[in-house]
């Protein structure tokens, strides 16, 4: 079965689904989906980005999410890092995390490395991947119609929740983010201890 | 040796953990940890997280990190490959996370797949930056796990407790 055409562009899409990201936890793959997000809260300490370790985007999300329950947290990532890691959406389920959301910005490609295609352009169905691993909540945003009832799945269904964005290959957002580690880690660390 | 006799030193290091503030314990089972996951998950301070590779608890360890708190990855020798480039994470972050690995391909072998990456373990952690604590005899086991603790507690460096075959007994073929 073939798949629509997407039509989305990424630098649009998250703004929209988080219209409040003070109360947030985020954690982010590498290359394009980092920089939507760091341009979405201003690279803030409520946000620690990646741009290495591909795969580690959705099981640090459920380390956070576990160890902060009275949090919400949202992993953002691309098609090609979860699927690096598609295991830990199993993982996920099993835990069932009342407070995780992950968000996979799919463009169909490898932008970061050249746009070189990507498996969900080919055969691979990303929601029936995490229908199979077992979360509780899941959808695909593809038209821009869909987005306030995306923005309201995040906000309202049970997580741990899923949603698969498809978007065009067109560029992330241009927006340049601290990529020392342990600055990182310790901005979002002094800042969420500060909060408790 | 008994079962029992066999897994005596378990609720010791159970309680080591658990008194050191460490809360997650991710983990592929494994004949070296099945008992101190049993105990873990009857434990109220302590919660078992079933992963699909050992990596991903790298990433759940440095994750509970950001928030301040513990966990302990919990695996066999041959997981230590499967997490080497997470460890980036952990080098370039300063994730002081804590490991526990039971050996594999070490001491009375039988299995000739287990030795490449048994043998490959220290040098693997050891290039990415995990101190290692080894334990051969019962009596390294607490001040080895207490090391491993403090390395990874108030020391701030990335840790693993690696418990030996000659200590866990090698598996028969």
């Amino acid at each position: 079965m073939s798949k629509p055409t997407p039509t989305l562009d990424r630098r649009d899409i998250l703004a929209t689904l988080f219209p409040s990201t003070d109360d947030i936890l985020f954690i982010t793959g590498l290359a394009g989906s980092a920089r939507d997000a760091a341009g979405l809260t201003n690279d803030g300490d409520n946000l620690f980005t990646m741009a290495g370790a591909m795969g580690a985007a959705v099981p640090m999300g459920l380390g956070v999410a576990l160890a902060a329950p009275e949090k919400q947290v949202a992993v953002v990532t691309g098609d090609g890092e979860l699927l690096m890691n598609i295991g830990s959406l199993a993982s996920v389920a099993t835990m069932a995390p009342g407070n995780l959301s992950i968000v996979c910005i799919d463009n169909g490609c490898h932008g970061e490395t050249g746009g070189q295609t990507g498996h969900t352009s080919n055969r691979t169905d990303l929601v029936k991947m995490a229908e199979g691993a077992g979360l509780a909540s899941i959808m695909v945003l593809e038209t821009a119609d869909q987005m306030e009832a995306a923005a309201k799945f995040l906000a309202e269904t049970p997580a741990p929740r899923f949603l698969q964005v498809r978007v065009t290959d067109g560029p992330p957002t241009d927006f340049k983010r601290n990529l020392n580690p342990a600055q990182c880690r310790t901005r979002f660390r002094n800042a969420y201890l500060a909060s408790r | 040796m008994t079962d029992t006799d066999k897994n005596a030193w378990v609720p010791d290091l159970l309680n080591l953990f658990v008194d050191a503030g460490v809360t997650f314990f991710p983990y592929i089972p494994d004949a070296g940890n099945a008992r101190l996951i049993e105990l873990a998950e009857a434990h109220n301070e302590a919660r078992p997280v079933l992963l699909t590779s050992e990596e991903e608890g790298v990433a759940v360890c440095a994750g509970a990190d950001l928030v301040g708190e513990r966990g302990v990855l919990c695996m066999q020798s041959s997981g230590v490959g499967n997490c080497a480039n997470f460890l980036s994470l952990v080098k370039g972050g300063g994730f002081p996370i804590l490991m526990m690995v039971s050996m594999r391909g070490d001491y009375g072998e039988q299995n000739p797949w287990q030795y490449p990456m048994g043998q490959a373990v220290e040098p693997v952690l050891h290039a990415m930056g995990v101190l290692t604590f080894r334990v051969e005899r019962p009596e390294d086991l607490k001040t080895a796990a207490t090391a491993a603790l403090s390395a990874s507690g108030k020391g701030g460096q990335a840790a693993a407790l690696i418990l030996g075959q000659k200590f866990l007994g090698a598996k028969a073929f």
